[in-house]
């Protein structure tokens, strides 16, 4: 092994002896100075993960949530130095964590913590005009494929998940009743937003970030839940400022 | 007789490492802050509000691009997406100066988000001359690399670390960041004297001095550790330091970074104009 190999082994796991070679500057062994390495790793990459996943860490508890963490960072430490997109793999890890199984809704909350940090940081692009889209004939709209803002990310859960974000983040908030919610992450601005779909809307959603038209995507909706209401999800899109293009079939 | 005029693009006043709560306040109100410092790894998102933000400021303030991520004393080579993401950020955002660490933090793909330390041989000198080589030819424009803060040595080094980072800026033609406080956080660590280290310095290549607070721990046999938190205020000694350095270099673009336990701006701005009254005592 070559001496950031072995140095790497060592920050990573506590039980691996220091590396020989490191000294403490007044001729004896490093000791526990390694450690201040050690300690540097765990506390960047946890804290990392501690703002990357705030949600998460409310619902386990700050001493729980750093041991899932440590537990995560040693098998997966980032893959790149841009800590933006650390966590990728995290919602993916806790749902594989057998001491986390009983908390089943835990995994896609920590989707909707990953998604609302990639909204934060995707790129920026001009909503298309209302007038625009008033524009458009009521007999075209159905062949229209819209182009849906960068920021926007869709998390399909069969848990009460924006009740249960709502829950965490907003004094008063009703306690989540128990049943499947998909939520959109929206940018107005530049701070991302949880929205709630109505029934459907999360299907007609798939299908528009899929590139199909408008028609199939409301067929989507429509087939997913006799309940879906078109004119409620294009409501919310236009509002938040989804739409970033229009391209009519003629 | 040194050349008292620093090498790069950052005036010789103070300057802080931004942080995105300060933003309205360094708009409203800068003084004494004259350029501000951004890590590079937090604006390679494709865009939103830290992209937005940056834009802003770099048309009020000179702005450096300050390195955490590219691992140059890496056994490895460099990454090369990171150094394409490194070109895209300079190439649109025209810092007055780029500079990063005499360290590692990635080896085998896996980023351990700490400045890692290392021997100082004929062998770590050949490696990283050769990264801070493509790094200058990639980037189309000199760099600055900054001197670490130490909490253990290697057995296997052969030269200090002031002859260390001579002999790299001459070979590469990079200029140097002399961090003030990591030199007093290392000296005290390694049982050096912080005064000699700067005496010893190659001062004429420093383009930036960067000054940081650092906690107090002991170590097992109970000397004095020192860490360097980015946490708190400047420490005393560390401002005496300081001007004894600019006594020697002349007037420099001197940091302050608070990276951790941020406080509000006037805290801030109170050590940037600490900083300020050190460089007014070394003008011409």
């Amino acid at each position: 092994m070559t001496g950031q190999e072995t140095f790497r082994a060592a920050l990573l796991d506590p039980a691996q002896a220091v590396p020989d070679g490191l000294l403490d500057g007044h001729g004896g062994p490093a000791g526990r100075r390694f450690a201040v390495y050690r300690n540097n790793v765990a506390v960047a990459l946890t804290e990392a993960l501690e703002s990357g996943f705030p949600t998460v860490r409310k619902l386990l508890g700050p001493q729980n949530f750093r041991g899932v963490a440590g537990l995560y960072l040693r098998a997966h430490p980032p893959a790149s130095p841009v800590m933006m997109l650390y966590g990728g793999t995290f919602p993916a890890f806790i749902a594989g964590t057998p001491q986390l199984a009983h908390r089943g809704y835990l995994p896609d909350v920590a989707r909707l913590d990953l998604a609302l940090r990639e909204a934060y940081h995707a790129a920026d692009a001009q909503p298309v005009a209302p007038e625009v889209l008033a524009a458009i004939p009521a007999r075209a709209l159905e062949g229209i494929r819209i182009t849906l803002a960068p920021a926007l990310r869709l998390v399909r859960s069969r848990w009460p998940l924006h009740a249960i974000h709502r829950f965490n983040h907003e004094p008063g908030a009703p306690k989540p009743a128990p049943r499947a919610e998909d939520v959109l992450v929206t940018r107005p601005g530049f701070d991302p937003l949880p929205r709630l779909l109505p029934p459907g809307g999360g299907a007609a959603l798939a299908a528009l970030g899929d590139g199909r038209t408008l028609g199939a995507a409301l067929e989507a909706g429509a087939a997913e839940d006799p309940a879906f209401d078109p004119a409620a999800l294009l409501r919310l899109l236009a509002q938040d400022g989804c739409i970033t293009g229009v391209e009519t079939q003629e | 007789m040194l050349d008292r005029t620093p090498p790069e693009g950052l005036p010789a006043r103070p300057g802080v490492g931004y942080k995105a709560r300060h933003y309205t306040s360094i708009l409203a109100d800068p003084a004494p802050v004259g350029w501000l410092e951004m890590h590079a790894e937090n604006y390679m998102g494709d865009g939103g509000r830290p992209l937005a933000q940056l834009r802003h400021l770099a048309e009020r303030f000179p702005v450096s691009v300050h390195g955490v991520g590219l691992s140059i004393g890496g056994e490895g080579r460099l990454d090369p997406e990171h150094l394409a993401r490194l070109k895209h950020l300079c190439g649109w955002l025209h810092p007055a100066s780029f500079s990063e660490h005499l360290a590692w933090s990635t080896h085998d793909s896996a980023f351990l988000n700490d400045l890692l330390p290392l021997p100082y041989t004929q062998a770590t000198l050949a490696r990283v001359a050769d990264h801070v080589d493509e790094v200058q030819a990639v980037l189309g424009r000199r760099m600055l690399l900054e001197n670490p803060s130490s909490y253990l040595s290697f057995a296997e080094s052969t030269m200090s670390e002031t002859d260390f980072l001579r002999a790299l800026a001459q070979r590469t033609g990079c200029g140097l960041l002399l961090d003030v406080n990591n030199v007093f956080v290392s000296a005290t660590n390694l049982g050096l004297d912080p005064r000699a280290y700067i005496a010893d310095f190659p001062l004429e290549q420093v383009g930036e001095i960067h000054l940081g607070g650092h906690d107090e721990d002991a170590d097992d046999a109970g000397r004095p550790l020192l860490i360097d938190s980015h946490g708190r205020a400047v420490a005393d000694p560390v401002w005496a330091l300081l001007d004894e350095t600019l006594a020697l270099s002349g007037p420099r673009p001197v940091l302050i970074e608070w990276d951790t336990d941020v406080p509000d701006w006037p805290v801030l701005a109170a050590e940037a104009a600490r900083a300020a009254a050190a460089l007014e005592r070394v003008a011409a």
